[in-house]
């Protein structure tokens, strides 16, 4: 660790959108922990390593709760929403606990397998009407958001009807532009989930997530209005807007590996191998935000309690140490691993229903175009800012 | 070998019957549990890697003999 050189900023924008940017390199050769300067100036501690990070991660000395005084913000959107607690990933157990189990049951490995069939449906109709209108076409309006924003609803039981308005609201959330749009986005989901749960209330229960939660779990005085409407919203915007970063950065990064995507393509059984190196060469989400509650001794250093601890997936997940050739993308290698899902009571809840989307519509889409190529130039591509999840903007296809 | 889950630890994320589906699976609230007669693992070479997923560490193996 060197403690004498400047730390690097956090977060920074990518300049290839399926590697970290270069201005990390500073942390890739200073494992496994260093320290970056946030957007407002204050310092933080930043984890590059794999087992560091898989240690941390699962240390309840570290806090995911956005409302302490201190905790670390990496922009000023964030900032302007964290006087009210987020459910499941800005809770610490044992609340957090609480809210999980009731969800738990919706997103295990077998509810995911048994949803399988519905995602084909979904995928199999969103390349219909693409490959009726096309070529050539948007992949991210057309597929890559269609197809997780359908297969959320129906899980959830939210209309899709209404996908335009929590599409915009989500992206909002997340990406802005000003501060004024993620407060008002936040009202406005706030006040969708609120009237859908008002409304099924007085339904006779549906099969989604919501209505279980609605029907069964509220009436026994486990949850009340305002957690339900704050874990819909997780729900709702995490459910679609993480896959659709996949699918549509997953397909790019594909399409400019052509070897690997032969290799594929021959080879279905890789598949699942494929989905799993993509999600660590990928790291679409970058920069888990944690508080030290106590002083923690590690690797020569104290984290004092107060001090922000950052985790960099895109560093960790290329730590030589775990992948050799990190930056190879590899379907050989074992990325089983990786912490793109996150580690610890919050690895990702949904992440069996994710790998079951990414597999099925990576599969489908160069199955059924294998002339699919880029419409643009690869480095004329627009994608996401370093401050937000990593995915394509845009991603022109032809076919 | 005995595969030991420990129930209050574990939430749910599902990895070791992802990993391993011939040795773990998930109870009707979702939690991990070991299928009914292959608590020594059977011999599965991937209940170690199951080990390493799980991402909270509820998942012990000890010796029978212990």
């Amino acid at each position: 660790m060197t403690e004498v050189s400047q730390p690097v900023a956090f977060p920074q924008d990518r300049s290839c959108p399926y590697h970290p940017p270069t201005a990390y390199d500073p942390l890739r050769t200073d494992r496994p922990l260093s320290r970056v300067t946030l957007y407002d100036g204050r310092q933080a501690w930043i984890v590059t390593g794999h087992g560091l990070a898989r240690t941390l991660l699962a240390d309840p000395r570290l806090s995911t709760d956005r409302t302490r005084p201190g905790f670390p913000i990496t922009n000023a959107r964030f900032a302007a929403i964290r006087e009210r607690r987020t459910a499941l990933l800005g809770v610490d157990d044992p609340e957090h606990h609480t809210q999980r189990r009731l969800l738990v049951p919706s997103f295990t490995v077998k509810r995911a397998a048994a949803l399988r069939p519905d995602i084909q449906r979904i995928v199999d109709e969103r390349l219909d009407a693409m490959i009726a209108q096309g070529p050539p076409a948007d992949l991210v309006s057309t597929f890559a958001l269609p197809v997780p924003s359908m297969v959320i609803c129906s899980l959830l039981g939210v209309p899709y009807a209404d996908h335009e308005f929590f599409e915009e609201q989500s992206r909002r959330l997340l990406r802005g532009p000003e501060v004024a749009d993620v407060l008002d986005a936040r009202a406005r989901m706030e006040g969708y989930l609120g009237d859908l749960i008002d409304r099924k209330r007085k339904e006779p229960p549906g099969s989604g997530v919501l209505d279980d939660l609605i029907h069964r779990r509220a009436g026994d005085g486990e949850i009340d209005r305002d957690e339900l409407i704050s874990l819909g919203v997780i729900l709702l915007v995490a459910g679609h807007e993480t896959t659709a970063n996949m699918i549509s950065l997953g397909t790019f990064t594909l399409l400019r590996h052509p070897d690997r995507l032969a290799e594929l393509r021959a080879d279905p059984a890789l598949l699942p191998a494929a989905v799993e190196e993509l999600m660590r060469m990928l790291s679409i989400a970058d920069g888990l935000l944690r508080q030290a509650v106590e002083d923690i001794e590690v690797d020569g250093a104290t984290i004092r309690a107060g001090e922000g601890v950052l985790f960099s997936t895109s560093v960790i997940n290329r730590d030589e140490s775990t992948y050799p050739e990190p930056d190879t993308l590899d379907f050989a290698r074992s990325a089983r691993h990786h912490i793109a899902f996150g580690f610890g009571i919050h690895q990702c809840l949904g992440q069996n229903l994710a790998r079951a989307e990414m597999e099925i519509a990576l599969h489908t889409l160069f199955q059924r175009l294998p002339g699919l190529r880029l419409a643009a130039p690869a480095e004329d591509i627009p994608f996401k800012p370093g401050d937000t999840i990593q995915g394509m903007l845009e991603l022109p296809v032809t076919w | 070998m005995r595969i030991h889950i420990d129930k209050d630890v574990c939430i749910g994320a599902g990895q070791c019957a992802l990993a391993a589906p011939g040795v773990f699976t998930q109870d009707d609230d979702g939690f991990s549990m070991v299928l009914p007669g292959r608590e020594d693992g059977a011999g599965d070479p991937m209940v170690k890697v199951a080990v390493k997923a799980c991402p909270v560490g509820a998942i012990t193996l000890s010796d029978p003999a212990d």
